[in-house]
């Protein structure tokens, strides 16, 4: 049971394999250490497979649990305790995905110390894993803020002009959230006598007052991180700079950090205080859904217009999560996947163009179907999912959240998912706005007359977040069967605790 | 006797899954083989994708002959979360039915006479590239609208719906570097699924009332519920009813979302006819009768309904007749018979409402791919006389102050073209004839003033009929275009013949006392009454048509315009003419109430909220420097005895960043980066060792 080989620590330390390997090659065989990169991240992700072979999808309890003694200080343990359940196995699973698919991107994007971007990549990638299967809150922890170092020097060195502001930015911002969560995670183990949140969970027993203030305190970590409204000043900056593999993962995984936070620790630790702060919450994810649609449309830059989407499509989710029922957390634990997917989808688009002409500006681009038809057309679709159409994955998952929201006990007026629904409005304007700018009207500007159409590199990155937008949009029950058992879970124990509140 | 049994076992049913497979497969075996087989292959299997499709549904109509009740064909699961339970599923009954036989049967049609109509198009458009293009999205199209008529839920037929609405936003903007300032059609393609969305809102919102009322979304359970309750959520009802209505006001181009109807004219004729006139706008009517249990219990909206499509019948007739663009006034006739329809289902005359869905998609199908063959027929003529280089300047070949005398010229247009106006018209026998008289009778018995209404807005369809097939056909020609005009091949005029033959025989499918269509959809809306044939508004219809058409002669046909002089209305009506002209300014009233007040909305929080305000004063000046000055003073003032060093190089470090901050570049990566976690580490001890000690 308690190997040292099993599953989960290959799939979280494999990539270290492929650091060591990396690290051993000189610097100068570009060709050898991207291929060592790339083939390290597939066999991540064949063993990411490995273990959702093995994932039991009527448990709802964590599965293929590790746990040992790892610090003993005084009478504390901090242990080394990981495990796999419905809420984190599909973000694994993203994590995994995306991360071959970011490496494949840099092919000709990263010509510059290929090896430190490469060993921090998979650095990250350790860290990102690390944070979705961490039981031990100092363990959780001490991967969360281990993500913010590679992502710090991804940043830093292979950004763009104002690469060293952003990267400090986002080093700072989510150090001051951190802080508090950590302040709370001390107090819970002071009281409690342990960091383990099952443990803390089966505990329970805070009074509310209390609890009011450790959520409090983790939410501030990950409301920075989400980002909700209005934490999210780091972003625009964070993404516009990052180079694309740094944005791909960015969107795709660290902010569902945030999101995946809320949903671990948040609501089973304090539900009672989960149940008061629901409406607050999601008169946030309201203003954040309309403020990051309607700030997109205003853009200028590509790839700032995606990056205040986030905003918005991330104000879903959050909206989703504090519905506090089965559709909600469900939907808004898919769209955290779609997100990753179609956003993900959307940057790697992005750099596509940026590679060939090097701005982001709209007023750069026009009429760009006529000469790059298969780009065009998968960006298409990529922005169709993201606006949510029936059919590809995006209106599952904003479908079943506004659905959750609008009867939700909990949110407590269907005021909320009516309003946010408006974002579905305004998602279409800035979507197709985007769309109609760069592809739309005559091809009038002379760069664009001789642009090169994507090679097979560019559709193989793409390739396999296109299949996953149809897969989840055309038939979303696997998905959903992996994560029920587990929501239903603590959607029973948010209920009874809130029952017992009252 | 066996052959029998399979007519009239279930067996055939299981089939209708193919109705939505075949345009699919034909979408993507153009899609793999399109461009490399040539324009003959891809027009062979993308109408005979949607041919098979045609006889799927005849075969659901031989099924149906032998169990009228119907069948639900399950497909695959969709949605399955906590209560919400939605599955892939063909609802086969004889309401969709009729919507399947009649859009498979019309696109076929138009299929076939698309070949012939984008083999040109995309030559005179010079990109012919572009034709696999077009049948991809119109096989896509058939899909999607197929979706839409055979789902057995709300939120399947809200897949099909959103799925059309797509197809049609491809198709207006299908060339997208055309148009006005080059950008005409991509700005109509957007605007189109815009307002689509809208009403798209409204159709959310409704699913989620319904869904948390009803606790189900699907059709049978939630008309079932919804009649156990009855009056006890009869608030309910009329809030979800109301929501629908939204949604189908923006499908079906109804007061106030219609804006984008005439805009989507910037599509290739075929298009037109095919989502823009026969089958996609016609959803919105198709829905409130699908839905009609939820309607009837809910008086208030249909009320409600009877005013948006009386009103809408009314406001886009003035609008037609002083319109100069062929497809323009078609395009506003459009909007005005769906008013009809629209109508005719708030009434509750649910049975003429489809039945003038059906005749109308016959004759406005004839009427868009006839005008299709003029405008080609005109380019023709443009194109010979530019080869002469006697053509100079702007041409525009849909104006029909540029057309006339083409009777001569195109006789086969002229026949066709002649037929759909007068079925448009109500003339007698002919498809319109009774489609229409049957709403006008219903409105007679329910609501006089509606019949005024409806009456009126006869008068102007056939006006502007009047006045469209005299300028165009009569007179002499006013343009050299015009006079070079020349008729069309067989693979467009041959459809345009068959359309013609439905538009004469149509009204067979629901003749007073024979009632076929009633009968045939009896079992699905089981309340339907039937208003009785009433001679007297028969008669005073078919009155209403002959004098309009007269006072049309009058003014265009006894004196037929002359190049370069104005509409003999135009005179006459005055500045309300001016009005029509322009539409009554409901573009530029939009434009200045919202369109403007967003775009300024979204700079302002753009530029001055978020980056100004936000970004650059309050984070990168207050916190920052608070930030700063907050370190320094931890550095001088705070000290700890057990970690004195470590927390001067907390210090130092954090005030470093701070400066980094402001200098945005130091180049210092490394160092930074050790600081940091050097913090950490130092951050975390001190923690522990606090709860330690």
């Amino acid at each position: 049971m308690n190997s040292w080989f099993s599953i989960l620590n290959m799939v979280a330390f494999f990539p270290l394999v492929g650091i060591l390997v990396i690290l051993l090659l000189p610097r100068e065989r570009i060709s050898l250490i991207r291929w060592t990169a790339l083939i390290t991240s597939l066999i991540t992700f064949g063993l990411s497979l490995v273990m959702l072979a093995q994932f039991d999808r009527s448990n709802p309890d964590l599965q293929m649990v590790v746990r040992a003694p790892w610090i003993q200080v005084g009478t504390w343990t901090i242990e080394y305790h990981i495990g796999i359940d419905g809420l984190s196995i599909l973000l694994v699973l993203l994590t995994t995905l995306l991360t071959p698919i970011s490496i494949l991107s840099t092919w000709t994007a990263i010509e510059e110390r290929v090896k430190e971007f490469m060993a921090f990549f998979l650095l990250l990638e350790v860290g990102m894993v690390g944070v979705f299967l961490a039981q031990d809150l100092f363990l959780f922890y001490v991967f969360w803020e281990f993500t913010l170092v590679p992502m710090y020097f991804l940043i830093g060195i292979w950004g763009g002009p104002r690469r060293m502001y952003a990267a400090i930015k986002f080093f700072l911002y989510t150090m001051a959230g951190s802080i508090l969560m950590l302040l709370a995670i001390v107090w819970l183990a002071l009281q409690m006598g342990t960091f383990s949140v099952p443990d803390l969970i089966a505990r329970g027993g805070i009074p509310l007052n209390i609890q009011t203030w450790l959520f409090l305190a983790f939410a501030a970590a990950f409301a920075i991180k989400v980002p909700m409204w209005p934490l999210h000043s780091w972003l625009p900056d964070a993404h516009v700079e990052a180079p694309t593999a740094g944005s791909v993962i960015l969107a795709g995984v660290l902010l569902k950090m945030g999101t995946y936070g809320f949903l671990r620790f948040n609501i089973p630790l304090f539900p009672e205080a989960t149940v008061r702060f629901a409406p607050w919450i999601a008169g946030l994810a309201v203003i954040g859904i309309l403020y990051g649609a309607a700030v997109s449309y205003a853009q200028r830059d590509v790839k700032k217009l995606v990056a205040y989407s986030s905003v918005s499509h991330l104000g879903f989710v959050m909206l989703g999560l504090f519905a506090l029922n089965p559709q909600g957390i469900q939907g808004g634990l898919l769209q955290m996947i779609n997100h990753g997917l179609s956003t993900g989808a959307l940057f790697l688009a992005v750099g596509m163009i940026y590679e060939r002409r090097h701005t982001r500006e709209f007023d750069a681009f026009g009429g760009l179907w006529k000469v790059m038809p298969v780009y065009a057309a998968l960006t298409l679709i990529i922005t169709l999912s993201s606006m949510g159409l029936p059919g590809l994955n995006g209106f599952v998952g904003e479908f079943t959240i506004l659905l959750g929201a609008f009867g939700s006990q909990a949110i407590g007026s269907p005021w909320f998912a009516g309003l946010a629904a408006i974002g579905v409005i305004l998602a279409a304007v800035y979507l197709l706005y985007m769309f109609q700018r760069m592809f739309m009207g005559p091809l009038d500007k002379e760069e664009n007359k001789r642009l090169k159409d994507l090679g097979w590199r560019e559709v193989v990155t793409l390739a396999p977040l296109l299949i996953l937008i149809f897969w989840i949009g055309l038939y979303p029950a696997p998905f959903f069967n992996l994560i029920s058992p587990s929501v239903g879970k603590l959607v029973a124990a948010v209920q009874t605790a809130a029952l017992a509140a009252h | 006797m066996l052959l029998r049994e399979v007519v009239q076992g279930w067996g055939l049913f299981a089939y209708a899954p193919l109705i939505v497979g075949l345009p699919i497969l034909g979408l993507l075996i153009n899609m793999v083989l399109g461009r490399r087989l040539g324009e003959r292959f891809t027009a062979i299997v993308a109408s005979g994708a949607v041919g098979l499709s045609f006889v799927v549904a005849c075969l659901q109509l031989a099924a149906l002959l032998g169990h009228p009740e119907g069948a639900r064909v399950p497909v695959a699961d969709w949605i399955t979360v906590g209560g919400l339970d939605v599955a892939w599923a063909i609802k086969v009954d004889t309401l969709s039915a009729t919507m399947m036989l009649m859009v498979t049967g019309v696109s076929t049609l138009i299929h076939i006479y698309a070949y012939g109509y984008m083999h040109e198009d995309v030559r005179l458009n010079g990109d012919p590239g572009r034709f696999t293009r077009f049948f991809v999205y119109f096989n896509l199209f058939v899909a999607a609208m197929m979706i839409l008529v055979s789902g057995d839920s709300f939120l399947t037929l809200f897949v099909g719906w959103e799925g059309v609405g797509l197809c049609s936003y491809l198709l207006i903007g299908f060339w997208f570097e055309k148009g006005k300032d080059g950008i005409g059609n991509a700005l109509a393609a957007k605007k189109a699924f815009i307002v689509n969305r809208i009403g798209d809102l409204g159709f959310l919102l409704a699913m989620f009332l319904t869904f948390w009322t009803f606790k189900s979304l699907q059709f049978d359970r939630v008309f079932e519920s919804a009649q156990a309750l009855g009056a006890a959520a009869g608030g309910t009802i009329t809030v979800i009813t109301l929501f629908l209505l939204v949604g189908a006001a923006g499908k079906s181009a109804q007061i106030p979302l219609y804006v984008w109807l005439p805009d989507a004219m910037a599509g290739p004729t075929p298009v037109s006819a095919l989502i823009h006139a026969a089958t996609m706008v016609t959803a919105g009517i198709y829905m409130i009768v699908r839905t009609h249990v939820l309607f009837q219990l809910a008086p208030i909206s249909s009320n409600i309904v009877v005013i948006i499509g009386a009103a809408t019948a009314f406001f886009a007739a003035t609008i037609a007749v002083a319109q100069f663009d062929i497809k323009k006034v078609l395009a506003y006739s459009t909007i005005s018979q769906l008013g009809f329809m629209i109508a005719a289902v708030g009434m509750g005359a649910y049975v003429a409402g489809m039945f003038h869905l059906v005749a109308h998609a016959f004759f406005k199908a004839l009427l868009f791919l006839g005008s299709g063959s003029v405008i080609q027929g005109i380019e023709h003529g443009h194109h010979a006389v530019a080869g002469h280089g006697e053509a100079s300047g702007h041409f525009d070949p849909q104006d029909m102050r540029n057309m006339g005398g083409l009777r001569g010229r195109m006789r086969v247009t002229f026949w066709v073209y002649l037929i759909g106006a007068l079925a448009l018209a109500g003339i007698p026998p002919l498809a319109g004839f009774f489609s229409k008289d049957e709403i006008l009778a219903s409105s007679a018995s329910t609501n006089i003033v509606v019949y005024v209404v409806l009456a009126a807005a006869a008068l102007m369809t056939a006006f502007y009929m009047g006045r469209q097939v005299l300028m165009v056909f009569f007179g002499s020609p006013r343009s050299e275009a015009a006079a070079h005009a020349h008729e069309n091949p067989p693979i467009m005029t041959v459809p345009l013949m068959v359309l013609a033959g439905l538009s004469i025989l149509g009204g067979a499918l629901n003749l007073p006392g024979v009632d076929t269509l009633g009968r045939w959809l009896e079992h699905v809306l089981e309340s339907a009454h039937a208003v009785p044939f009433n001679p007297l508004v028969a008669a005073l219809s078919t009155a209403i048509a002959l004098l309009a058409i007269g006072l049309a002669w009058l003014l265009y046909g006894r004196k037929p315009l002359l190049e370069n002089q104005p509409d003999p209305l135009a005179r006459d009506l005055g500045p309300a003419f001016v009005g029509m002209q322009h539409k009554w300014w409901v573009d530029e009233l939009y434009d200045f109430l919202v369109v403007r007040r967003y775009v300024w909305l979204a700079g302002f929080l753009a530029n001055t909220i978020d980056w100004s305000f936000w970004h650059n004063w309050f984070h990168d000046r207050v916190i920052a420097q608070s930030f700063r000055a907050g370190t320094r003073w931890m550095a001088e003032s705070f000290d700890l005895p057990v970690i004195d060093g470590a927390s001067a190089r907390l210090a130092e470090w954090t005030r470093s960043t701070a400066e980094g901050l402001r200098r945005l570049q130091t180049g210092r990566v490394r160092n930074y980066g050790i600081y940091i976690l050097a913090g950490l580490v130092v951050m975390m001890g001190y923690f522990l060792l606090r709860s330690l000690s």
